[in-house]
């Protein structure tokens, strides 16, 4: 028993004089500060983001990292960024703020990421984006549209929007709907964050007197919506204004056909992808509904779109993505979709916003650039940024579709507004930008 | 020389003291390997102290008392957005208000243990494995209820700087490691010293009448009660200690996350929790630590391990559950007394074969 003890003893001083020896030894490991910042060398930056990469959003939101890479790919072959190679680090969180806070972690930790780019989610992106700013670390061009990435550079200065925010596209929604549809009965069904929150906020500019129904979901929770429609069919609401994620147009769908409810919808453009709805809606009804069938039933809906998609070939900006997408997809065998035009509209953003930076590239000078140049920049986006020293909003304006066979026709010219009481204005001067002929932004 | 060797002979004699000293080195050797590894290693140390901490309240409760319990990761939400509220109201700047939101976290914790463990303690195997499941569904929803508790989104938590820290622990830090304290580091250590205190309470308490008594309660109840045992409060007050340590860990995973969001205490976190004591091995509090271990190291190590051999992200983050189902069925099949009690067994054995050697 003695002797036990005393060896026990023995190997616990040897450990600690081991590991106070190692203390001593490891000066820490921090990246050279001359010039260049954590994540960037001579010939390559490396940069983050978190997706729902499974889970209830992963269906659609998983393919924006691809087309991502795609792009970035296409960007190294031809030289890269002032001679340096983007990679991109791709952390699934599920959808969960808790994962994305931890994944997060991980890629300021581990991979020692130089900026974070395009990580995808209201709930799950509010989760770090104090972190991030704490940390000085650029946060750019955040997938949502919620107010908190841009109305308030003073508290996140690290942080950028990259779409229309809900509130204009609430705004924009809601003018054209009391203009057009003055005597529909409204319902709101909402996302209960901020998503939800902004949109009602940006609609209820309009319509407050219209609106007679709210109905909210939480992410994550219910999947059966009958009592939501039922609810909407008994206040006689005949417009539905949806501010949803993709799932849950489908359940929607589902749940009003089951309730025997028939109404005119309007789907915010985050949640109205007519190929993933249609694809939903065959497998939520185990078939009952087929792709095509459900593609049919998103006929006469609303919504708004402020880039370009695959229901427009010969655009010059789908050419190119179409041109990228198939050099460059890991699997031939996969389509492009809007989520990877997004996904590649994003990342061409990003590769602008380097160009215009310079060679030397440091936290601080992307942050500047973007506020000093991001007005400008010419990309596939229909109505031009926001973005300067006051604000750091994305893209100003969308315009006003229809959805037929699966393919958008607009209803409206592209309209621009700001945040508040700014006025809506049309507003052409971006929709005409054409991709430079190498594909790079110049 | 003999004076001292009296004197641990003494303080080997007495538990507490044994503990105290045994922990006071094992923190040492800790804030060691601490102060040495990066900021990365500091926050997965972190996450592995407040596992630990939950882990070692389940074994109490699971091994020495015998009521299985699936709700403990209910019990850990209570304690995060308990310690989230006070960090929120007092700014969360100071140590006084971090041990403040933890002292609050147990206190609350240590309520709701004697609400579910009354009723608990008249309820046996399958039932209270049942009554403590609903625990675990409903209590997050909670938060959707009440605007305060901020919903899916959850709240945010403030944690304190570094530079706010008061001076001593900055010199301290400085003097053992020769490394400024930071935020991930002042986390680890936070957790790591919480932890080898609240392990010398459960194993003094183990050691003491009280935890007889449990152990008398787990392995015949009705001759633990012709002893005199009353059965129904030896029950509770094991639940109450076991959520109490819940508390305390939630309250730190709160910190360490930064959010507190009904998405992370989902029922899956309590089925952790109880693999990691099963992994461990049961009623063994290193069994919990190394168990913790497995639960903080493993995810990060399969999804690396995915990313290496060539996976896409995707598949990388499918393939995590994979692997940690796997690892928990092979060390059940091959250990299944648990890592700690196979080890135990193992070891006991071949100090039987040796001593038979000698004596033939």
């Amino acid at each position: 028993m003695r002797n036990t003890a005393r060896r026990a003893v023995q190997v616990v001083c040897v450990l600690t004089t081991a590991s106070l020896l190692a203390a001593c030894g490891a000066g820490k490991e921090r990246p050279s500060e001359d010039g260049t910042a954590v994540g960037v060398t001579d010939t390559t930056i490396k940069v983050g983001a978190h997706f729902p990469l499974t889970g209830p959003a992963a269906p659609g939101y998983s393919e924006i990292p691809s087309g991502h890479q795609a792009f970035y790919e296409y960007v190294n072959d031809n030289g890269g960024v002032h001679g340096r190679e983007i990679e991109m680090v791709v952390k699934d969180d599920a959808y969960n703020p808790t994962n994305t806070s931890a994944v997060t972690n991980d890629m300021i930790l581990q991979d020692e990421i130089f900026a974070m780019v395009a990580g995808l989610g209201t709930p799950t992106h509010r989760a770090v984006v104090q972190r991030l700013n704490d940390d000085g670390i650029p946060d750019l061009f955040v997938s949502s549209g919620s107010l908190q990435w841009g109305d308030d550079p003073a508290s996140s200065p690290m942080t950028f929007g990259w779409q229309p925010d809900y509130e204009i596209e609430g705004k924009i929604i809601g003018q054209y709907v009391k203009e057009n549809m003055p005597d529909a009965k409204v319902g709101l069904f909402l996302q209960d964050d901020d998503f939800g929150e902004d949109g009602e906020k940006g609609a209820r500019q309009f319509l407050d007197s219209q609106i007679v129904d709210v109905q909210k979901y939480t992410p994550g929770g219910s999947t059966d919506f009958a009592p939501q429609m039922s609810s909407f069919k008994s206040k006689g609401v005949d417009l539905v204004l949806g501010f949803n994620t993709p799932s849950y147009t489908a359940l929607s769908q589902i749940a009003a056909q089951g309730v025997g409810f028939k109404s005119k919808w309007f789907y915010s453009n985050v949640g109205s992808d007519p190929a993933l709805v249609g694809g939903l809606l065959a497998s939520m009804t185990k078939g009952k509904i087929p792709a095509e069938q459900g593609v049919k039933l998103m006929d006469g809906m609303m919504t708004t779109e402020y880039i370009p998609g695959v229901d427009a070939p010969e655009d010059e900006w789908v050419k190119l993505w179409q041109k990228v997408w198939d050099e460059y997809s890991k699997k031939g065998s996969e389509k492009l979709t809007n989520y990877r035009i997004y996904g590649m509209s994003q990342a061409y953003t990003f590769v602008q916003a380097l160009q215009a930076n310079g060679k030397d590239l440091t936290r601080e000078s992307i942050v500047e650039t973007i506020e000093k140049e991001g007005a400008s920049f010419e990309g596939p986006g229909l109505a031009p940024f926001r973005f300067s020293e006051d604000s750091h909003m994305g893209i100003s304006g969308t315009s006003v579709v229809e959805l037929k066979n699966g393919a958008s026709e607009p209803l409206t010219p592209v309209l621009v507004t700001d945040i508040g009481d700014a006025p809506i204005e049309e507003d052409d001067s971006a929709a005409s930008d054409a991709p430079p002929s190498s594909g790079l932004p110049e | 020389m003999e004076r001292l060797r009296s004197f641990t002979g003494r303080v080997r004699s007495v538990p507490l003291l044994r503990h105290l000293l045994v922990a006071l080195v094992a923190f040492v050797v800790v804030a060691a390997i601490i102060g040495s590894s990066s900021q990365y290693l500091q926050t997965r140390y972190a996450e592995m102290a407040f596992f630990a901490i939950a882990a070692g309240g389940l074994t109490l409760l699971t091994g020495l008392s015998g009521q299985l319990s699936l709700g403990h990761g209910a019990l850990m939400a209570v304690g995060a957005y308990a310690a989230t509220l006070v960090l929120e109201r007092t700014g969360g700047e100071t140590l006084a208000d971090v041990f403040v939101a933890l002292l609050v976290a147990i206190a609350v914790c240590a309520v709701v243990g004697v609400i579910v463990g009354v009723p608990a303690a008249r309820l046996h195997g399958p039932y209270i494995a049942g009554a403590t499941l609903t625990l675990a569904v409903a209590v997050p929803r909670l938060a959707n209820q009440w605007d305060f508790l901020g919903g899916e989104q959850g709240l945010q938590v403030p944690v304190p700087r570094a530079a706010e820290l008061p001076g001593w622990i900055q010199d301290l830090v400085w003097f053992f490691t020769a490394a400024e304290i930071d935020q991930y580091s002042f986390l680890a250590y936070l957790g790591w010293f919480l932890l080898v205190l609240a392990f010398v309470a459960l194993a003094n308490l183990s050691r003491s009448r009280v935890g007889r008594r449990w152990r008398a309660v787990r392995d015949d109840d009705v001759s633990a009660e012709l002893a005199g045992i009353h059965l129904g409060r030896a029950r509770v007050v094991a639940f109450t200690v076991s959520a109490m340590c819940a508390g305390l860990a939630g309250g730190l995973m709160a910190m360490n996350v930064r959010l507190t969001a009904p998405g992370a205490f989902t029922i899956t976190l309590s089925l952790t929790l109880l693999a990691a004591v099963v992994l461990g091995g049961l009623g063994s509090l290193t069994g919990a630590l190394i168990g913790a271990g497995v639960l903080a190291f493993l995810p990060h190590f399969a999804t690396d391990l995915g990313e290496s051999v060539g996976l896409s992200a995707t598949q990388a983050a499918e393939v995590t559950p994979v692997v940690y189902g796997l690892v928990l069925m092979l060390v059940i099949l091959l250990a299944p007394a648990g890592i700690v009690g196979s080890l135990r067994t193992f070891l006991a054995r071949s100090s039987l074969g040796s001593t038979k050697e000698k004596t033939t």
